[in-house]
């Protein structure tokens, strides 16, 4: 295992995420966040976090994953992109781990929709698949405001 | 102003002489050092020129025959030796000398450089030091700084070797060798003389007079009285000279400074907003402290960022000459708010764009005086530049008094050259036209007109101008000018603001685009908002106000406690302004003015001009800022139509923009006044009742060998406003309408329709003033025109609502298969 990552793991629905470590400045319990108004669908709100304002990008949504549940809190995923710093909120947050590149695999050609062009793809852990994030692409969010609900 | 110019003139001016201090001592060492030799000529040239400029002779002579000899030293025609840098520093101690002078008593004082002149122009020469026949006179050392003379003896080797190398060049400077080597040892030895004169000089502290005394014994007695003078309010003032009391700071510091302070005042706000609610004088008293001292930080660091305008408008009036001159044209130039601040690295940025604009107004916006006279303007044509801050942002106004943008040229060359269909240019309004000129590829295009030049790099001015966040627009009046507006953000900046609420939402609204508050309560009957057709407006003092609803424009749901409320109680109406037009924005409730920091929104989030950015509040939660300007543009208060001031109090100056359209007004049904421009229309005609014949269900008329589909306006406009029963009635009352009606002819897809009103009232060429956007359909705005509330209806609209002209077309279709 020559060349290790270390990744920040988290939940959504059932999935398994996994994010490059080094894109991760923290991990916080749900912060307040102020809604804005015709902001994109998956921009959730903006959060003061210690004097910044930081976005706030809903994983779920984001994905085109089924709402979360109102009585279940988010927890946020500070990544660093480029000069700013972008909340990712996600359902739960898992361990980190560490993984060797002779686990990967690329996605699957049959995977389609915003999880397809979200992920880099999979790590095959002993229990389960963990998806990789493109950190960039998943701070990337529409300039147009997105009414449609999820697909499926 | 000039005050000015010439303080920054000592200030550069004495760091300039400090460093040619350094650099002449450094050069004697390596005389042959180009870069520095060039850096000398440089400062001693900006010093000649900036004096030249401000009137200050005396100092201009000596700079003068300083760089005379410097650019022979630049040119290696001359090899730098000790005479010569004792030469050139002397000159600097006069320079310097007389700038003091120049801080005290505002010119250089009565001196006579005749001999520092002489003597430089002698050195420049070949010449010695000294004049010819004289011995190394003592009066050489001292006017060297002490270290000065003791180079002077390490350096002599190199010295006497470059002089060797020289003899070779030029024949004469063999027979000044060896003199200028007696003078070197001559001076030698009158430092130790003289070295204590110079201590006691210096002890004596009397800094610039005593000095040249020392320097030019000879002429002692001559200045005496004025010099004594100088040297005691030079003495006196030398605590604080311009060149002590200010210093360069790096900008990045600065930046740094702002950002604490903003971070300050933000907990200071916490603070605050924690202390009013305690009642405890011992936290009260320190904490109004605190905020009267952030306040007064806050001022200041932003002070320090700040420039005026007028900096870089101050070269503009010459820009507009040089230009005028050479395209022949008489071009004068107004400036106003010139002490409009920005901060400074945006007055950097803009400094190119706008001197492209101006260049462009001058060179393509005004026309000939020939042209000028014929089209019965003043011969001069006049440029103006105006500033002022609006909306938390700089306004800066650029326009010229010339022939106007040509729309149709316009159009036609975007087509030509590719950047967007026929279909698509034909349906741009014209605000959107007039911005072409700003598409990249656009502006090239070629020079032959007078409308494509006039985009020449101006697509790199709004990209300049965009990098910093600003926006440009551009407006035009055929016959009457053009002018273009940028807009440049303050994103660096703390600014007060109001807090309001919409829903449970906060936002803030920058001061400075309010304008008042109004609470408009009681009897909704009585409340003084008013309906045109479904628009709601508002009669404040005479003027109709269109108005908005913030929770309706931003999608809010309406907080359950405050639905009912909105209707019948109180509403809070925040009167703004923006883009010159003032609108009433409904809020849930008004709160509290609070100094806010403005931070830029998320990029992501840049595509909603609703909001100018984002502000932490002092209960730590995050509040939008409104972007009054895109709230107006979205609720539509601003239209693609030029629009006109409202209120009177920025009308000054602004007349030569004011567009008028021509409306043809009539009544429409239930005696409603409406208009339509009259370019939309092809005739009016009056036909008796009886030619109307009846096509299937249709109403039609024969009309120049055709037939003429009628439209009633009565029947397409009530629908929306009366119940079944009612209508009926009206349709009635239409069909036994008196015996002529009035027919406006339009032209709709290409066929002729004739629309039905029922009293045409005037034509009337007004400026559409005090606009609301229309909710319904077959209206585009309601305005004011000749003082009354006028519907504008939209022709398209309403010609194709109307089923018998669906039925026409279709029949044409068919018969066209």
């Amino acid at each position: 295992m020559a060349n290790t990552q270390q990744f920040c793991t988290f939940y959504l629905e059932n999935y398994f995420f996994g994010i490059e470590l080094l894109n991760v400045q923290e991990v916080l319990l749900q912060l307040e966040l102020t809604e804005v108004p015709l902001a994109p669908y998956a921009v959730r709100g903006l959060m003061n976090l210690r004097g910044q304002i930081v976005i706030a990008v809903d994983l779920r949504r984001q994905l085109g994953l089924l709402e979360r549940p109102a009585d279940k809190p988010a927890m946020n995923v500070i990544v660093r992109t480029g000069e700013d710093a972008v909340s990712l909120l996600v359902d739960e947050i898992g361990d980190v781990v560490e993984v060797g590149e002779d686990t990967f695999e690329p996605p699957p050609e049959t995977l389609r929709g915003k999880v397809r062009s979200a992920i880099l793809g999979v790590h095959k852990l002993e229990k389960q698949l963990m998806h990789v994030l493109d950190t960039e692409r998943a701070c990337t969010v529409e300039e147009r405001p997105v009414v449609a609900p999820p697909e499926h | 102003m000039s005050d000015e110019i010439v303080r920054e003139f000592l200030v550069e001016g004495n760091e300039n002489l400090d460093t040619l201090d350094r650099e002449l001592v450094q050069l004697e060492k390596d005389p042959q050092n180009r870069a520095t030799l060039a850096s000398v000529f440089r400062t001693i040239h900006t010093i000649k020129g900036t004096c030249g400029f401000l009137g200050f002779t005396k100092l201009e002579a000596v700079a003068h025959v300083g760089e005379n000899l410097l650019s022979r030293l630049r040119d290696l025609e001359l090899l730098l030796n000790p005479d010569i840098t004792t030469a050139l520093l002397r000159m600097v101690d006069a320079v310097r000398q007389m700038m003091q002078s120049i801080e005290a008593i505002g010119n250089e004082g009565e001196r006579n450089d005749e001999a520092l002149i002489k003597m430089l122009t002698r050195v420049q020469q070949g010449g010695s030091l000294e004049e010819a026949p004289a011995p190394a006179s003592p009066s050489a050392a001292p006017s060297t700084p002490p270290a000065a003379p003791t180079k002077h003896a390490k350096s002599a080797p190199p010295t006497a070797e470059a002089t060797v190398e020289n003899k070779h060049a030029h024949a004469p400077n063999l027979a000044e060798a060896l003199p200028q080597q007696d003078a070197a040892a001559a001076g030698d030895g009158a430092v130790n003389a003289k070295r204590k004169a110079k201590k006691d000089a210096k002890e004596a502290k009397v800094v610039p007079v005593e000095a040249e005394k020392v320097m030019h014994p000879e002429e002692n007695e001559a200045p005496q009285p004025q010099a004594a003078k100088s040297a005691g309010a030079g003495e006196g003032a030398s605590r604080g000279s311009v060149g002590d009391s200010s210093i360069r700071v790096d900008v990045v510091l600065l930046d740094k400074l702002m950002n604490l302070v903003g971070e300050l005042v933000l907990a200071r706000n916490q603070v605050l907003q924690f202390s009013n609610l305690a009642e405890d004088p011992a936290i009260v008293a320190p904490s109004q402290r605190l905020n009267l001292i952030t306040t007064e930080l806050q001022e200041g660091v932003m002070k320090t960022r700040m420039q005026p305008i007028g900096n870089i408008w101050s070269k503009f009036p010459r820009t507009v000459r040089d230009v005028a001159m050479t395209c022949g044209k008489q071009v004068r130039i107004e400036m106003f708010g010139q002490e409009t601040e920005l901060d400074k690295t945006i007055i950097e940025a803009i400094k190119d764009p706008l001197t492209h604009l101006v260049r462009n107004s001058v060179d393509h916006g005004i026309e000939r005086p020939e042209a000028r006279v014929a089209a019965g303007k003043h011969a001069e044509g006049c440029v103006t530049l105006r500033a002022y801050h609006e909306g938390g942002q700089v306004n800066i106004e650029i326009s010229d008094d010339g022939a106007g943008l040509d729309q149709e040229k316009i159009r036609r060359k975007a087509v030509e050259r590719g950047l967007l269909t026929a279909e698509k240019a034909a349906q741009l309004s014209e605000r959107e036209i007039l911005n072409l000129i700003f598409l990249p590829g656009f502006s090239t295009a070629d020079k032959i007109t007078n409308v494509s030049g006039r985009g020449v790099g101006m697509d790199v001015v709004k990209t300049n101008i965009e990098k910093i966040g600003g926006t440009v627009d551009v407006q035009s009046t055929p016959g009457v000018g053009t002018t273009v507006k940028t807009k440049i953000p303050l994103t660096l900046a703390i600014i007060p603001g109001l807090v309001v609420r919409s829903g449970d939402k906060r936002f803030v609204i920058p001061q400075v685009s309010l304008i008042e508050l109004v609470r408009i309560d009681g009897d909704p009957t009585r409340t003084g908002i008013e309906m045109v057709h479904g628009v709601p407006v508002y009669r404040l003092r005479g003027r109709l106000l269109p108005l908005v609803y913030l929770n309706r424009e931003l999608k809010i749901e309406e907080s359950t406690t405050d639905g009912a409320g909105k209707q019948e109680g109180v509403n809070n109406m925040v009167v703004l302004q923006a883009d010159g037009r003032q609108f009433g924005l409904i809020v849930d409730e008004i709160r509290d003015t609070e100094e806010i920091v403005v931070k830029p929104l998320d990029r992501r989030l840049k595509g909603l001009k609703t909001f100018a950015g984002a502000t932490i509040m002092g209960d730590g939660m995050v509040a939008l800022i409104l972007d009054v300007l895109g709230l107006a543009q979205r609720a539509s208060i601003i239209s693609e139509t030029h629009d006109r001031e409202a209120s009177g109090a920025t009308v000054e100056g602004k007349e030569e923009g004011i567009e008028k359209q021509t409306f043809l007004v009539f009544a429409g049904p239930d005696d409603a006044r409406m208009a339509v421009p009259l370019g939309a229309l092809a005739r009016l005609e009056v036909f008796p009742a009886a030619l109307v014949e009846k096509s299937g269900t249709e109403s039609v008329i024969q009309y120049r060998g055709k037939i003429l589909p009628l439209v009633f306006l009565k029947a397409v406009m009530q629908e929306r406003r009366y119940d079944e029963r009612h209508l009926k009635a009206l349709k009635a009352e239409a069909e036994a309408a008196a015996d002529a009606i009035q027919v406006l002819v339009c032209n709709h897809e290409g066929h002729a329709v004739g629309l039905v009103v029922e009293r045409i009232v005037d034509i009337i060429e007004d400026r559409a003033d005090v606009k609301s956007a229309a909710t319904r359909t077959g209206v585009q705005y309601a305005a004011v025109i000749q003082e009354r509330v006028t519907e504008i209806l939209n022709l398209e609209v309403i010609l194709s609502s109307a089923p018998v002209v669906r039925q026409q077309v279709e029949e044409h279709v068919k018969v066209g298969d």
